[in-house]
């Protein structure tokens, strides 16, 4: 028994310890309240090159960046990995509002993992600012008073990439989807814009994710369809090793890959990339802004460079400490809606996005560009590897406020 | 009392403090957590332990509680202590209908058959409309107890947990420590004899496979509550090795050795999650040294140490 004794004092030392350093934060913070943020994602999964530890760094330079104008409180940042499990995402989200005093959670790409996170942050009323996840619902059906959505959505990629495709005569469609939320409602967000423009979708092979490498199933059944496009609903490593699969396939569809970062054509090289047309909100070579920007973060991530999601995070955190700034450190430890509130309120501004705003619903407004990948021979230099085709302007690029299903926007 | 030696009882007496202590100083959900993997592992300790049938696909009954109580308390709002008895039947429903095929061969088969059939149910949560697929059952309420008592407070739901916990616990002692219990021994040791002193073993092995199943599934119902979700992850294959794993370190045939157990392994899973894939590196040099050094568990070789059986 003495042993078992022992071992229970054991974990209650531990247990001990584990509070006392827990209660040393608030002692400390007693001299200036720290605002923590939480920057959560998939650190070893397929989305681990769209967002990963890039994610981290580049929230880490906003706060650099914004260190001097902090109004009486400091920052902290801390990284998690959710393995696109909700469970673990959820979970870890509990833990870090609950007891380790987050107050922002950020990034959380895979919808799956979004959605359970947001119901987190609903429940508790604590500020949630999505990057990674596509899922438009974020803004729709699951908002919330504490939600910011920053970047892209799925409504966004489906009328951007969707509607330029079939405009250049993509009329029948295939898609293979990744089979959850996310890869769900890309894909039917996808066939509203192919319908509304006379298109038509022939059918549509859904695959388990996130286990599911070998595509060659898909693709045949993809071929055997008779279909002129081939519609990607998936994201990151899938995509890539679809297109690559495809491309050994001899392939002989036009691919549309919905959903697409520069990390990835660079995974895929520009031999195998070239051609492809693909949304973004940001690319590092649109103008001295995000050319500035880029140069500043490069050294800290050499062989990832910056992609849409990488910049919201970096955007997202200048505006949330803006936000911070306005309100007050107190205001912001009380509620989660207090800090969107005033997220919404200011317009945002910064190198990445340039000027911007955040609507009522949480969405953040700023203009879509359909890009194609360069040819080889037209690359001038490392990741030299957009072209612009199309520029949407923010007041059109986003689904209307009104078709969103938030609960709190009075029609 | 209830067949507690004295030495059980003082165990029994100091987990109960902690129990009891242990919310105020550290982060109540993740003890919640460990209790429902401990009552998870004593459920299968029931079968190994006891009855020496090795179940190789015991999460199909916790993540299918899981699922079923998930959705009562979301979809038809069922206050919390019904959700927690639909998991129970849940588990008990389908260890029924699987124990019944499963042990009908022995050793290596009985395991194969009973992964092969958890695989089907990991099939199936994957692809039926109601579990959500890939996403889960996501926001489920913590719903209230008796229909009045809210269980919002991480305080309110962990005293629920608790008392489901010990309840369980108990239940399992109870049973263990029964005529039923005995003859359960019994077959362990001597398969044969125990026929030819007239006992019908399959009749025998079958009670306690529902038994041992409808406690893992009351254990998932929990642990859905709890989290609010329900998700592939409880119904995966990895989740029976790990039940695997928490039990024999705990200590196979002891009572206090799958609480032990899950103690470990969760606190393991907690301090090394930020390192991502450590946790499996991790558990697995455990696993060996468990096996290479001290075969009987921690609690079992505490016991051999101090000769009582704990």
């Amino acid at each position: 028994m003495e042993l078992s004794r022992r071992a229970l004092l054991g974990t209650t030392a531990a247990v001990a310890t584990a509070a006392a350093t827990g209660a040393t934060t608030p002692a400390r913070a007693q001299g200036k309240p720290v605002i923590k943020i939480g920057v959560l994602n998939d650190a070893s999964g397929p989305y681990r090159d769209t967002g990963g530890k890039s994610s981290f760094i580049c929230t880490q330079q906003a706060v650099e960046e914004f260190a001097s104008h902090l109004n009486g409180y400091t920052v902290e940042v801390i990284y998690g990995d959710h393995q696109n499990k909700p469970d673990v995402g959820a979970g870890l989200a509990r833990q870090w509002y609950d007891r380790d005093g987050v107050d922002m959670i950020l990034d959380v790409p895979t919808s799956s993992v979004a959605l359970a996170v947001a119901g987190v942050a609903k429940e508790k009323n604590k500020c949630h600012v999505n990057i990674g996840a596509a899922t438009a619902d974020l803004t729709g059906k699951a908002c919330a008073p504490s939600i910011v959505h920053w970047s892209y959505d799925t409504y966004m990629l489906a009328k951007s990439t969707g509607g330029a495709t079939v405009k250049a005569g993509g009329d029948t469609w295939f898609f293979i989807t990744a089979d959850y939320a996310f890869g769900q409602q890309l894909q039917r967000d996808t066939t509203s814009f192919v319908t509304a423009a006379h298109g038509k979708v022939l059918g549509a092979a859904p695959y388990p994710f996130p286990s599911t490498t070998d595509f060659s199933s898909f693709l045949l059944q993809a071929q055997g369809s008779g279909a002129k496009v081939l519609g990607l609903c998936n994201a990151g490593g899938d995509t890539v090793n679809s297109i690559k699969q495809a491309k050994e396939f001899g392939l002989e569809m036009k691919i549309a890959a919905m959903l697409m970062f520069i990390t990835d054509v660079n995974a895929l090289g520009l031999e195998t990339a070239q051609g492809l047309r693909l949304t973004e909100s940001f690319y590092w070579d649109l103008n001295d802004g995000t050319r500035a920007f880029t140069n500043r973060v490069k050294p800290k991530t050499p062989d990832n460079w910056p992609n849409m999601i990488h910049a919201g995070c970096y955007a997202s955190t200048l505006h949330f400490l803006k936000a911070i700034n306005k309100i007050g450190p107190t205001a912001a430890k009380a509620a989660g809606s207090n800090i969107v509130d005033a997220m919404k309120s200011i317009p945002t501004e910064d190198d990445c996005f340039g000027k911007g705003s955040i609507r009522q619903d949480g969405l953040a407004l700023f203009p879509s560009y359909l890009f194609e990948v360069k040819k080889p021979s037209e690359s001038k230099g490392k990741w030299d590897y957009y072209k612009t085709v199309v520029t949407t302007p923010a007041a059109e690029a986003w689904r209307p406020l009104s078709e969103g299903g938030c609960y709190f926007i009075k029609s | 009392m209830m067949g507690f030696s004295r030495p059980q009882l003082v165990a029994l007496a100091v987990m109960i403090a902690v129990i009891v202590a242990a919310p105020f100083a550290a982060y109540p959900v993740f003890l919640m957590k460990v209790m429902c993997f401990a009552l998870f592992a004593c459920a299968f300790n029931l079968l190994i332990g006891y009855v020496g049938l090795l179940s190789f696909g015991h999460a199909a009954y916790f993540g299918m509680g899981c699922y079923v109580s998930a959705y009562a308390a979301k979809s038809w709002g069922l206050s919390a202590e019904l959700c927690v008895i639909l998991g129970f039947a849940t588990g008990a429903a389908l260890g029924a209908v699987f124990g019944a095929i499963a042990i009908k061969r022995q050793g290596i088969y009985f395991s194969m058959i009973t992964l092969a059939l958890a695989q089907m149910v990991y099939f199936f949560a994957t692809q039926a409309a109601f579990t959500g697929g890939e996403d889960g059952i996501q926001q489920v309420p913590r719903a209230p107890v008796l229909g009045f008592i809210s269980m919002q407070n991480d305080l309110a739901i962990y005293a629920l947990v608790a008392v489901v916990f010990l309840g369980g616990f108990l239940l399992i002692h109870r049973i263990i420590h029964s005529p039923f219990g005995q003859v359960l021994k019994a077959i362990r040791e001597n398969e044969p004899r125990a026929i030819s002193l007239g006992y019908r073993v399959n009749d025998y092995k079958l009670m306690a496979f529902v038994l041992s199943t409808g406690i893992a599934g009351a254990a998932g119902g929990l642990k859905s509550l709890v989290f609010g979700i329900a998700t592939l992850t409880d119904v995966t294959w990895q989740a029976s090795g790990e039940i695997v794993l928490t039990t024999l370190l705990g200590g196979l045939g002891t009572v206090f050795g799958p609480v032990i157990g899950a103690v470990i392994i969760n606190t393991l899973e907690f301090y090394l999650a930020p390192f991502g894939s450590w946790v499996t590196v991790t558990q697995g040099v455990i696993f060996v040294a468990c096996v290479m050094a001290f075969r009987r568990g921690v609690v079992g070789e505490l016991g051999a140490r101090i000769k009582v059986a704990l």
